[in-house]
């Protein structure tokens, strides 16, 4: 507890949320115990357990499922889980007008079977299975389907949140077109629940395409790889996703996602085979592993995330597995290599130093290139010993949004970018 | 709106007592003479002679946007070259207190750029720069004063162009575009201008530059550019944008369909959507408005039609070809009498002439008119519809409708003639009712033109108190000093509190020696 006792907690908690329980050794976060989880089962609720956390001077960490609770830096501490998975209803499908209203403790696979009925589909990727729409939203996850419809910040056009001082906004709205007021959703997305409490989400829904085509092709070296992946972008086929994957090996794979009308596959699948050349394969079942984050492969791994400007994704290539090799870490990496994003996975036995190592030489030819490096996941000891998110420009400002949101640092304390 | 307080009226609607706000939204000429002065030293060091404007008659030229109504003449004008210039101008304004607004190429359609009475426009026309086309990113870095249309030819010789394509973007500028997150008919598919400005340096209103965003994707941290982007320049002024470029499709192809009424329309639009087929763009006009586009531009558009729809398919040949089936089949049964393809690029020229000269269009038909802009779902498309004839009907008052159907962003065109007592008051009655038509549908009160001072008023219809408050939070840390583009968006500032950037104590992790780290 940071300032108070438990006993004192409780009460004021009890009398805000009629779910609240002791927390048990498994709700601690990312190693740092708690002490209540409160389970709020609306927006209003989930404001009065914020308002009596507020009052009783006590941190708060949002929970979705808890699958990703170690994704970001461990909090400084948290008093209370706030857990959102009794709010897991989907609200509202409106199939003529493509869009889904949801609260945020839903199961993304509910979302989706929901917009499956009427031949619809939230258009993000889900690589780790089970996880909610809060939690997915706060981590801003994306995979390989980014290429053509993007990320959540693509797809949410209304949000509703509870403020660290427990006040409840919305922003945005149920229709795809929207300039009315600034764009909270936007603020919202990968902020890892440190600015605030989303409780209920709207997305726009795209159909879910009749055919698709999955192109792979081999391929030997970081140039190769960049050249197939740029015949393909500049070409007009269309790529819903192009992916890159490079085994532990030193194995790769560039893999092409075509997604359309099955006349319409069946000719593009054609013209990307020719620009891949020789040794192309097309089938209508994804490859394995195909999304898949790598590191979730290998417990105890540490998991990065690279970006790059396209042009860059040779030279990012060629440096993590350099450094890795140099660092004598086992390197794997699998990515939309058509969108700059690459996921990479270092092995569950590398020293911290060597991990540090990688980290620190991948990061700097990653910035050269317009990007950056961050260590999303990782054992402890990795995480306390390297700068997980590295240097983040415009950091002031970032600060000066929290303590416009939350003053006393109440939600995820030191989760996030330079100690948000 | 009255004529004191440095405004005055001298075009377009009486609109009695509208905007309550004129005044915070406006300031008051002869306010913050010596900073003015200041901001004016300092610019007029760094500047030459030709880009600090003072004089009366020329500040008029700037007094106001597309919004002609609202007119405004600032105290100073500042046109700087680059990215220090406009820094250095900032800081001044900054330390004096003195509010300034920024303005692109002023065609914005709701006030966004109307001057301070008591402060400073600050002009991107000359920061026209394309400093860089990146085919192997497919991103161009461009300055804020480059013409919208102008990134899509630089882009075009490599096979590429910029996707956002609002009906000005002859002459608007990215600057802008990025300010009110500018749509256009091709959004439907390829998402509006947030979608495509991936990075921004900014000037903050304090005169620091950050840069937000940049070539890669997912920048760590809060996605600070996703909220500048259509934050109407209270957030500060972008010095530059990195657009993303998008590959030219294989094929487009244009297609021209007459029905008997808006509800057959709006039937075969809906039809469409709901099979899944995405085309670029799905434009409907009503009788009105084809009756001004042919007077203004002889589009020849079908005889007799109750309304147009304009729709484009692109992308890959064998797709479009599939597509195209799906839709002919669809505007078929739902009533269409005539469908024309064009067949070459004149043609294709010939339909989009008639709807992206609508609006001006509309002028050949009505001495005044309102443009209006609201977004309502889809669905209720045939609805709304009849309810703004109803109200057409009973007010007396003509309604011409041009709209991006597939996205439900409604552009009513309230006609109306100045020199008749009362017109300019029942029209500005219609086209409100129209908005509120679009609350009460669950819509929004914009959907690409912005808030500016024009519908500041109407804010509170569609957010409670707390909304607009905790999106001035956001206001607060990025402009505690209230100076950045004062008056729009928001009926009521909120006060700031405390200056940020005082900490209160020094962060754990600096504490105990990581702070270099992070
Ligand atoms: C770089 C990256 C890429 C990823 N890619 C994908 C992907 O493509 N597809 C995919 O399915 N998953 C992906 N993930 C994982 C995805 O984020 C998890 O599936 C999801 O976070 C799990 O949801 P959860 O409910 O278990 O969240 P939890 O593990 O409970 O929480 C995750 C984080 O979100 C916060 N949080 C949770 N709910 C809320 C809320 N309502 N309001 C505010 N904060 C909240 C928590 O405090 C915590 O910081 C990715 C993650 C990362 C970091
Ligand atoms: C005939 C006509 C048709 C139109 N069609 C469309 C359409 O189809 N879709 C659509 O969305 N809009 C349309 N508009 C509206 C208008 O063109 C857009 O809003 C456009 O983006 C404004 O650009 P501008 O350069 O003229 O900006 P301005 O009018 O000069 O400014 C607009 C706003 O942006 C701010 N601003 C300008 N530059 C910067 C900068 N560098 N940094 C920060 N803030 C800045 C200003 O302060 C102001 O708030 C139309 C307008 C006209 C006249």
């Amino acid at each position: 507890m940071t300032t108070v006792d438990l006993d004192t907690a409780r009460t004021a908690l009890s009398d805000a949320c009629s779910d609240v329980t002791d927390a048990t050794p498994a709700d601690a976060v990312d190693g740092v115990p708690a002490a209540l989880v409160a389970r709020p089962g609306s927006t209003e609720e989930t404001a009065a357990v914020l308002r009596a956390a507020a009052a009783a001077g006590l941190t708060v960490v949002p929970r979705g499922q808890g699958t990703k609770l170690t994704w970001g830096r461990p909090p400084e501490s948290a008093d209370v889980v706030l857990d959102l998975s009794r709010m897991n209803r989907v609200l509202d499908h409106a199939a003529g007008d493509l869009i889904v209203d949801t609260e945020a403790g839903a199961l993304l696979s509910d979302v989706q079977r929901t917009a499956g009925s009427a031949g619809q589909r939230l258009a993000l990727d889900e690589p780790v299975a089970g996880g909610t729409v809060g939690g997915m939203l706060a981590t801003n996850a994306s995979g390989p389907g980014r290429v053509a419809v993007g990320t959540a910040r693509d797809l949410l056009i209304g949000v509703t949140v509870v403020r660290a001082d427990g006040v409840v906004a919305k922003a945005g709205g149920r229709v795809v077109k929207n300039v009315a007021g600034y764009d909270l959703g936007k603020l919202v997305i990968g902020s890892f629940g440190t600015l605030v409490v989303v409780t209920r989400a709207v997305f726009r829904l795209h159909p879910v395409p009749a055919a698709r085509r999955f192109v792979t092709v081999p391929f030997g070296t970081p140039e190769d790889a960049s050249r197939l992946v740029q015949s393909v972008v500049h070409a007009q086929v269309v790529p819903a996703a192009v992916e890159v994957e490079w085994r532990v090996d030193g194995a790769g794979t560039v893999g092409v996602l075509l997604e359309g009308t099955p006349a319409g596959v069946e000719a593009r699948t054609t013209t990307t085979r020719r620009l891949l050349g020789a040794g192309t394969e097309a089938a209508e079942a994804a490859p394995p592993g195909w999304g898949v984050l790598p590191w979730t492969d290998e417990p105890g791994s540490t998991g990065l995330k690279l970006t790059c400007a396209l042009s860059g994704l040779a030279p990012v290539l060629t440096a993590v597995r350099r450094a890795a090799e140099d660092a004598g870490v086992a390197l794997t990496v699998r990515g939309s290599g058509g969108a700059g994003v690459l996921y990479a996975a270092l092995g569950a036995d590398a020293p911290v130093d060597a991990v540090a190592d990688v980290v620190a030489r991948t990061r700097a030819v990653c910035t050269e290139h317009g990007g950056a490096l961050v260590v999303v996941d990782g054992p402890p000891a990795v995480k306390a010993a390297v700068d997980t998110w590295g240097p983040v420009p415009a950091i002031d400002l970032m600060r000066r949004v929290k303590e416009q949101f939350d003053p006393e640092r109440r939600l995820a304390p030191g989760r996030f970018v330079g100690g948000i | 709106m009255s004529g004191t307080h440095g405004t005055e009226t001298t075009a377009g609607p009486v609109l009695g007592d509208t905007p309550p706000e004129a005044t915070s939204a406006t300031g008051e000429a002869g306010d913050n003479a010596a900073g003015i002065a200041a901001v004016g030293r300092v610019a007029r060091e760094l500047m030459p002679e030709t880009g600090v404007i003072a004089d009366p008659t020329q500040l008029r030229t700037y007094e106001c946007d597309g919004l002609a109504h609202y007119r405004v003449t600032p105290a100073l004008v500042v046109l700087p070259e680059t990215t220090e210039q406009l820094a250095a101008v900032v800081k001044a304004c900054s330390e004096h207190g003195v509010p300034f607004v920024a303005r692109g190429s002023g065609t914005g359609l709701s006030g966004g750029a109307l001057p301070r009475a008591d402060g400073v426009l600050l002009v991107t026309s000359r920061m026209r720069t394309i400093h860089e086309v990146r085919r192997a990113d497919q991103r161009a870095i461009v300055e804020p004063g480059v013409i919208n249309l102008d990134v899509t030819r630089a882009a075009t010789p490599e096979g590429y162009y910029y996707a956002p394509d609002p009906s000005s973007q002859q002459i608007c500028s990215i600057g802008g575009n990025l300010a009110e997150n500018s749509g256009g008919a091709h959004c439907l598919k390829y998402g509006f201008t947030s979608n495509h400005v991936l990075g921004t340096e900014l000037i903050t209103p304090q005169g620091d530059v950050v840069q937000l965003g940049g070539l890669a994707p997912d920048s760590p941290g809060y996605d600070l550019l996703g909220t500048v982007v259509g934050s109407e320049g209270t957030l500060g002024i972008a010095t530059t944008a990195t657009v993303r470029l998008v590959r030219l499709p294989e094929e487009v192809r244009t297609l021209l369909v007459g029905f008997h009424t808006t509800d057959d329309a709006g039937a075969a639009t809906s039809a469409i959507i709901s099979a899944g087929v995405l085309p670029a763009a799905i434009e409907m006009m009503d009788a009105l408005a084809i009756e001004a586009a042919e007077a203004a531009v002889h589009c020849n558009y079908p005889d007799g039609a109750g309304a147009v729809l304009v729709i484009e398919l692109d992308g890959a040949s064998a797709e479009v070809e599939h597509e195209y089936a799906l839709v002919e089949r669809f505007c078929q049964e739902n009533g269409s009498f005539e469908l024309r393809l064009a067949i070459d690029a004149t043609e294709r020229a010939l339909i989009w002439r008639g709807r992206k000269s609508a609006f001006a269009a509309v002028g050949r038909i009505s001495p005044d008119y309102i443009v209006q802009d609201g977004v309502i779902p889809r669905t209720a498309l045939p609805e709304v519809l009849r309810a703004i004839a109803e109200l057409s009907e009973s007010s007396g008052v003509r309604v011409a409708n041009v709209f991006h159907a597939g996205d439900g962003n409604l552009h009513p065109l309230v006609l109306f003639d100045d020199a008749k007592p009362g017109a300019g008051e029942a029209a500005e009655k219609v086209s409100g009712a129209i908005l509120d038509l679009c609350i009460t549908h669950g819509g929004a009160i914009t959907g690409e033109h912005g808030v500016g001072v024009d519908k500041a008023a109407y804010m509170p219809k569609m957010f409670t108190d707390d909304d607009l408050d905790t999106m001035q939070l956001v206001r607060c840390a990025f402009d505690p000093g209230n100076i950045s583009n004062p008056g729009k968006i928001f009926p009521t500032p909120r006060l700031c509190g405390e200056v940020p950037g005082k900490r209160k104590h020094a962060h754990p992790l600096v504490e105990a020696g990581l702070a270099d780290a992070f």
